[in-house]
């Protein structure tokens, strides 16, 4: 049995004889000497993580102006931050976009630009009172002018997180990056074998008060994150660091196309190994961390898993899905994230770092909830038109212009001989056909790309895609490409007459 | 060399292409092509030494060919090598090297785009 104290590895860190190796390192020595020797032999492994985290910001008190203003509204590069904290504290949300850049630019920005030294513009407004009589403020800062500059992050360093891919014909923009139709790539984000509570699963070392490297700095877990759901292997921390004493090489900010902004955070975390069990957890390797690939063609919560995979699957570059090689990207660096359990290897080995025990631990068990609705949400299959007219892809255009007018409904499902969805014809397509002189089959002229949508979705998701592609109806179809029925902007247009 | 084949509105009912290869016999490889009813552009491989002749008959034609010789350039200052650019390229230029940095092929790139959008850190731009 191996028992060692903090006391013991800090006594070690200070006379410069301790043992430090990176997460990626104890695999091996773990395999060579194994968990017992490993053990006795290693006193701290090191992790690290460079990824997006949007659950970060920064809380900054500004200092008083004369005369004094209590901050009601602030601005920082046009980026909105929260002020109803006091009179001149704020907290900048890295996810808050700017009022004129859009997502080009955001708190994430301001933080990074604030920790290169830039000048940032300051825009508040208050109502005014007798102690505070000032009611707008214009000025520059930087980060030397702020009293404090704290990061706060609420939700950082995902013990793993799924990965997305997309089953539908169009090219999705998400917080996961660009995901190409039909299963056209797997993004991925997270270390791995050097994911720091992956490799502290128990959470026996890492809890409220542990010393940590964030950004560059020394800085501290402070408590559980938001949405830390442990008993899915999904936990989270909330974290805390001096950005005055941060470094742009480990704080970046960032925008996804059509998602946002966001900042990647450079965390690692050093695990004290104090018996055999916390050695044989910090072997753990990207193969034994398994997550699930997502299908953001369903933009509902409960995303449909397309199947398991580990992170040695995904970190291979191509995974499997349905026979076929599909390539995967990271969003987060693999690369950063080892030179953060180097670089917080040698603070450690150079006797400037010391190893802290929690004051608490964090909880171990539990799930995030998902969120209490009090209005239901309509879905596709409560609105939809169930009466729907088909018609078969090798039947004429005057066929197809005899049912339109016959039924007056301005959509036809065109199907195969088994009853799926080959194509959609409208008026509008037969208008055109007449107009061009050219009265082919119904194939010839329908759309064949078409949109659709399934009964089950919310209404407002179809409602969205009917308004980003201009499109004024949508088959609704179940798992076999049959149809169903038909949601158009009539049966919104109803709901919300409904409603209101 | 890799080359750009634009097809204007008016032109785009005629196989401009086609009469083209016929014409001079040499063969192009085409990688991408999107043409609709009312614009056409290509992208393709053609050899050098062959470049003039091809690009005679598909201008006589209408057709504005281009030489691509502005590939994708990378600011390292801002990439913080995360490979999100990977999957995205349909031309494989970005790999990881065994130290996880990210290798560009510039050879390989089309020039089509699609890794500046994917790029979180706007580290990717073409033309430069």
């Amino acid at each position: 049995m191996v028992k060692k104290s903090i006391h013991e590895i800090n006594r070690k860190i200070e006379d410069g004889s301790v043992n430090v190796v990176t997460a990626e390192e104890m695999v091996t020595i773990v395999k060579d000497l194994g968990v017992e020797g490993a053990a006795k032999e290693v006193d701290v492994v090191t992790t690290g993580t460079f990824g997006a985290m949007c659950s970060s910001g920064l809380m900054l008190n500004l200092g008083h102006s004369e005369p004094p203003i209590k901050i009601q509204k602030v601005w920082f590069n046009n980026v909105e931050a929260y002020s109803g904290v006091a009179a001149v504290d704020a907290y900048l949300g890295a996810a808050q976009i700017s009022d004129t850049r859009g997502i080009q630019y955001g708190g994430a920005h301001v933080i990074e630009d604030l920790l290169r030294g830039k000048e940032i513009n300051v825009h508040a407004t208050s109502y005014g009172t007798d102690c505070y009589p000032r009611k707008v403020l214009e000025t520059t800062i930087t980060l030397e002018d702020l009293n404090e500059a704290v990061l706060l992050n609420p939700r950082n360093a995902y013990q793993k997180y799924a990965a997305a891919t997309n089953s539908s014909k169009r090219i999705l923009n998400t917080y996961m990056g660009e995901l190409l139709p039909n299963f056209g790539n797997v993004t991925y984000s997270g270390a791995g074998v050097l994911s720091p509570l992956s490799n502290d699963p128990n959470y026996e070392t890492i809890g409220m008060g542990t010393r940590i490297f964030m950004g560059g700095a020394q800085g501290y877990v402070i408590g559980n994150g938001t949405q830390h759901s442990p008993s899915s292997s999904f936990g989270t921390l909330m974290l805390k660091g001096n950005l005055k004493e941060m470094s742009p090489d480990y704080l970046r900010a960032a925008s996804f196309t059509g998602y946002g902004t966001t900042l990647y955070m450079g965390i690692g975390i050093p695990i004290p190994i104090l018996n055999e069990r916390l050695a044989a957890a910090t072997a753990v390797r990207d193969e034994d961390i398994t997550t699930n690939i997502l299908d953001y063609a369903v933009g509902s919560r409960d995303k449909p898993i397309i199947r398991q995979v580990n992170y040695a699957e995904l970190k291979s570059g191509l995974v499997q899905i349905e026979g076929k090689n599909v390539p995967t990207s990271s969003l987060s660096s693999f690369k950063y994230a080892r030179k953060i359990a180097n670089e917080l290897k040698q603070w450690v080995k150079q006797g400037e770092f010391f190893i802290s025990m929690p004051v608490e631990r964090l909880s171990g068990e539990g799930l995030a909830k998902p969120m209490k609705q009090t209005q239901a949400v309509p879905l596709v299959k409560d609105v939809m038109s169930d009466f729907i007219v088909t018609i078969k892809k090798d039947q004429t255009i005057q066929e197809a212009a005899k049912k339109i007018w016959e039924n007056s409904f301005n959509h036809l499902a065109v199907v195969s001989e088994a009853g799926e969805l080959v194509g959609i014809l409208t008026a509008w397509d037969i208008s055109k056909a007449v107009a061009e002189n050219s009265f082919d089959s119904v194939e010839s002229v329908m759309t064949k790309k078409v949109l659709t949508c399934s009964p089950n979705e919310p209404v407002d998701i179809a409602a969205r895609r009917l308004d980003r592609y201009g499109v004024s109806a949508m088959p609704v179809i179940d798992t076999q490409n049959r149809v169903l029925g038909i949601i158009t902007s009539d049966n919104i247009s109803k709901l919300f007459a409904r409603r209101y | 060399m890799k080359i750009k084949i634009s097809i204007p509105t008016e032109r785009i009912q005629n196989p401009i292409i086609s009469e083209s290869i016929i014409e001079t016999g040499i063969s192009i490889n085409i990688m991408v092509a999107n043409i609709d009813s009312t614009y056409g552009e290509l992208i393709a491989d053609v050899s050098d030494f062959q470049f003039d002749k091809i690009k005679n008959a598909l201008e006589s034609r209408g057709a504005i060919v281009s030489i691509l010789d502005r590939p994708i350039h990378r600011d390292e200052e801002e990439c913080v090598e995360c490979g999100a650019c990977i999957s995205v390229c349909p031309m494989n230029v970005y790999t990881f090297d065994e130290a996880w940095n990210v290798q560009v092929d510039e050879k390989k790139c089309i020039q089509c785009g699609m890794c500046i959008k994917m790029c979180p850190h706007g580290a990717l731009k073409l033309g430069e």
